[in-house]
């Protein structure tokens, strides 16, 4: 059970919230200028680290404000 | 063995206190603080179980939660019988019945309705064991910060201290400083407490536990951990044996000798591994109870000598309790000083640290000589040597088990675990585990260090699911929501099904009606005359601001902007990826103001799609999105009579059809409310949506059977929304999709705009969403006008071959019903290429026999819509 520091309620249970995947993946300015594997990439790929990764939240059993964390993938300490 | 009672001592019990209770259908006594187990000793009932493999007979091990061998059926007092209890930890009560088992126990058969419950709490310092090096860092915290919240816990009933929480064993640690622990009879009403603490840091104080030397036939009943022994003696007055033979290789077995002795055990022999010495096997009666004991006094075998004795005390050392700190990926390593594996400092995270003996500190030692297993005698190897070397006692694995997992070639202690199952039995090898990885180590000539331990999983001690689940059962397992008019379809018979929480009325069946001739008379009724649903669960937001046509023209694959204020809309939403999402009617209330709906099981998941858009991509745009799906109550009134209804019920509103057309919506009100009334229709039917606010819901529903009485109005539920629903090809999200299924799919390209971006556009492009073979939603007619064919039923070719597997799948069914108005059964299905099938035969094989079917629209009933008007 994860204590996820909401930016605007504090550090609340994991159960509070739902993940959101990887952070910092716009949605594409113009999807129809993209080739099929450009898009594919958009929509199925993400990274996949050892170490600290940037990842998005939601507080849905909160405020349900979106917001990103950085954590360590290996021992799940929340990096900030 | 010839346990008895001593004639003083014991700082446990109560002698003023006597307690009645029975094993195996013996009647017993013992005293108040006894444990099953020191009862049992204390009555000179050394078998206390039967191996679960070999049938061996089992005594008394140990005297705490690693028992292997005394674990016992109980029945509670309020008549439950719970298995595999462990008699060392179980408090002796009055009119206990309890009997012994053979490996194995019985689930209770019926439900347990003792009373459970969970706590929740937050502390700063959380302590796990009150023994001196536990209540020591609590009083450190304490001084140090006045303010903190502490908090220990200990196993042990009789702990004591501040802040001291007794009887409570900590099950388990996850990220972040999480500890579940249970907590037995927190009051006399409640039979255990689940606590659920996050700490900001933990102390691990949960001491050491002593482990065996494995020997030849060392499971017998009166072989004993030799602090066990003792603790019989001190704690509960009892003296677990006569004669005593000693096997050793440190120096804690020093004090056990000194109380045994003054306990008036007399000591036959002490065999001490620093002199050479070793026991090579044991002797038993007729009952398979110890007899003697087999010496050798010097290494490498020779002759032994054989000591008469009823009790073997036993002690390899010490393994530090180290599960909890190794759950939080705390590391290990073998201390040699100890010959143990122990918490390699710093602990992880900084969150946490071990104290006391759990951190390998064991008090009173002296110098250990590491002892795992002793070989057989040398003059009788035999054929079954090592076959009873028991290093599992719970799951009779032994030695030779452990040779045949390492000669299968397995190298991992992990593997070797699960090969041989050593560790895995309900003690999960408190005394079994380190041992093992010693002896696989010397079989593989490595280091003990070298090898390892298997990785240490909660739950430390066995927790029931009773106690897991508290008071989350029953009604109280998950929220059960219930619509405004609900008291009245109680009150009038209805049939419930769970729509996520949501209980719906199914049908509404008259005396002895079945649910297939009630939904074909409420489907009759919604054709021919007027029928009413309450449609409240609908998923209902409020969209407000300036921007909020735009975003809808972004999050549906129809163009909403361009909607006039008083017009309906259907729309469809797709995820990213293209597929269908959801689907629903969107009004315009104001320029500014929408109102969606939603389907019943997708409303939060469409808001929380909603919020992620808004917040995450779109922050410029104003518009707020609120559920409102509880502030209305919805009452659908449908059929060709549901004008005259809603004529009367709200005299107020034009109703012509020239004045309020097929999808618009009117301020009204309605049998005295003021509400809004919605011209949207599910069954093709003309049918107005009756929306006020939820408080009025039930004085509306009443007002509409009033009002339709005269025509004979009829109640309907889910079961009938589906079959004229399905009569007409709509498709209900989740059913005939899956979150694979296209909007071009289910045939509603007509609605995919292509004159702007909206989310899954770009996918809907892919070369995957554009292959002519992909599942499109028809129609289906078995053959047989009375065939009802299963949902989920597969499709094949008429061709097929059913006996070359894998047969190929043409698609399947997705609803199924008897159609009123078709006079036969049909179906919808999602078929490769369907639409280019229509007419073509094709075979749903069935359980036993294969039936034939017919490919059809997927509207099936007044495809010209010309119905929704009223009867044409």
């Amino acid at each position: 059970m994860l204590s996820i520091p909401c930016p605007w309620c504090g550090p609340r249970d994991e159960t509070e919230f739902r993940y959101g995947g990887q952070a910092g993946i716009a949605y594409p300015a113009d999807p129809d200028a993209m080739s099929d594997a450009e898009w594919a990439e958009y929509l199925f790929m993400c990274d996949n680290p050892k170490g600290a990764w940037r990842e998005r939240w939601v507080h849905t059993a909160g405020c349900r404000r979106w917001f990103d964390l950085t954590r360590d993938t290996l021992t799940n300490e929340v990096l900030g | 063995m010839s346990g008895v009672r001593l004639p003083a001592g014991g700082d446990r019990i109560d002698r003023s206190l006597p307690i009645a209770f029975e094993f195996d259908g013996r009647a017993l006594t013992g005293f108040a603080g006894d444990t099953l187990a020191s009862a049992l000793l204390a009555n000179g009932v050394d078998i206390v179980a039967r191996s679960i493999y070999d049938d061996r007979p089992r005594g008394v091990m140990s005297a705490g939660p690693e028992e292997p061998n005394a674990l016992v059926q109980v029945e509670r007092a309020d008549g439950v019988s719970e298995p595999m209890v462990r008699a060392t930890t179980l408090p002796l009560e009055d009119g206990l019945r309890a009997w012994s088992l053979a490996g194995k126990g019985r689930l209770a058969a019926q439900t347990d309705d003792a009373r459970f419950d969970k706590r929740y709490t937050h502390v700063e310092v959380l302590v796990i064991g009150a023994g001196a090096s536990g209540l020591a860092a609590a009083a450190a915290t304490r001084s140090a910060d006045p303010g903190a919240r502490v908090l220990v816990l200990d196993a042990d009933p009789g702990a004591a201290g501040e802040g001291v929480l007794a009887d409570t064993t900590a099950l388990g640690v996850y990220d972040h400083g999480y500890v579940t622990a249970v907590q037995r009879r927190p009051t006399p009403r409640t039979e255990g407490r689940l606590w659920h603490i996050r700490a900001g840091r933990i102390v691990i104080a949960t001491g050491a536990t002593e482990r065996p030397i494995i020997v030849a036939d060392g499971d017998r009943p009166g072989i004993m951990l030799a602090s066990a022994a003792a603790a019989y003696v001190e704690r509960y007055g009892v003296r677990p044996g006569a004669r005593a033979v000693l096997f050793t290789n440190n120096d804690t077995t020093d004090r056990v000798v000194t109380v045994l002795r003054a306990a008036g055990v007399e000591m036959a022999a002490e065999v001490d591994v620093r002199r050479g010495e070793s026991v090579v096997g044991t002797g038993a009666d007729d009952h398979g109870r110890l007899a003697s004991v087999a010496i050798a006094r010097s290494p490498g075998g020779g002759r032994h000598e054989t000591v008469d004795a009823d009790l073997l005390l036993v002690s390899g050392g010490w393994n530090p309790n180290v599960s909890l700190w190794s759950q939080a990926r705390g590391t290990l390593r073998f201390d040699e000083r100890i010959a143990a594996f122990a918490p390699d400092r710093p602990g992880p995270h900084g969150r946490m640290e071990a104290v006391g003996a759990a951190a390998g500190d064991i008090a009173d030692l002296g110098r250990i000589e590491p002892a795992w297993i002793v070989p057989p005698a040398a003059d009788d190897p035999g054929e079954d040597a090592w076959a009873t070397h028991y290093v599992d006692l719970q799951r009779d694995a032994t030695a030779r088990d452990l040779q045949r997992a390492l000669g299968a070639g397995l190298t991992s202690i992990e593997h070797v675990k699960r090969y041989t199952t050593i560790g895995t039995a309900a003690d999960q090898g408190k005394t079994s585990g380190v041992v093992a990885s010693a002896i696989a180590a010397a079989i593989l000539g490595q280091e003990v260090g070298a090898v390892g331990v298997p990785t240490y999983r909660p739950p430390v001690v066995p927790v029931s699911f009773a106690q897991l689940a508290g008071r989350d059962r029953g009604d109280l397992l998950d929220p059960i929501r219930v619509t405004p008019i609900h008291d009245w379809h109680v009150a009038h018979g209805a049939v419930f099904e769970d729509v996520g929480q949501w209980k719906r009325p199914r049908y509404f069946p008259d005396a002895g009606e079945s649910m297939e001739a009630a939904v074909l008379r409420e489907c009759a009724a919604a054709r021919t005359g007027v029928a009413v649903m309450d449609a409240t669960t609908l998923g209902k937001i409020d969209l407000q601001g300036p921007d909020a046509g735009v975003f809808l023209d972004r999050v549906y694959t129809n163009t909403f902007s361009t909607l006039k204020v008083g017009a309906c809309r259907y729309g469809v939403m797709c995820r990213v990826d293209g597929m269908v999402f959801d689907d629903g009617v969107t009004s315009r209330l104001a320029d500014d103001r929408f109102h969606m709906t939603t389907t019943t099981g997708n409303a939060a998941p469409v808001l929380d799609h909603l919020e992620e858009w808004l917040q995450t991509e779109w922050p410029a745009l104003r518009v707020r999105a609120t559920s409102v799906t509880e502030q209305w109550a919805t009452v659908a009134v449908v059929g060709p009579r549901s004008r005259e209804v809603v004529a009367a019920l709200a005299p107020g509103l034009d109703i012509s059809i020239g004045a309020f057309p097929f999808m618009t919506w009117r301020d009204a009100v309605i049998a005295g409310i003021a509400g809004r009334v919605f011209r949207i229709s599910f069954s093709g039917e003309l049918a107005y949506e009756l929306n006020v606010p939820a408080n009025h819901g039930l004085e509306l529903w009443d007002a509409v059977m009033a009002a339709g009485a005269p025509l004979g109005i009829t109640p309907y539920g889910t079961e009938t929304m589906h079959v004229l629903r399905a009569e007409k090809g709509y498709p209900i999200i989740g059913q005939e999709t899956d979150g694979t299924v296209t909007p071009q799919d289910l045939g509603l390209g007509a609605l995919v705009s292509t004159k702007k971006d909206f989310i899954g556009r770009r996918s809907q492009r892919r070369p995957d969403s554009l292959r002519p073979d992909r599942k499109q939603l028809v129609g289906l007619l078995p053959v047989d006008p009375g065939e009802l064919l299963p949902e989920g039923a597969q499709l094949v070719a008429p061709d097929a071959d059913l006996g070359r597997v894998p047969v190929p799948m043409l698609g399947h069914v997705t609803s199924s019903y008897r159609s009123a108005a078709l006079g036969r059964t049909f179906a919808l299905a999602l078929v490769k290429g369907g639409r280019d099938r229509i007419g073509e035969r094709v075979s749903v094989p069935l359980a036993g026999r294969v039936v034939e079917a017919t490919i059809a629209e997927a509207v099936l009933f007044d495809p010209e819509n010309r119905r929704r008007d009223g009867e044409p």
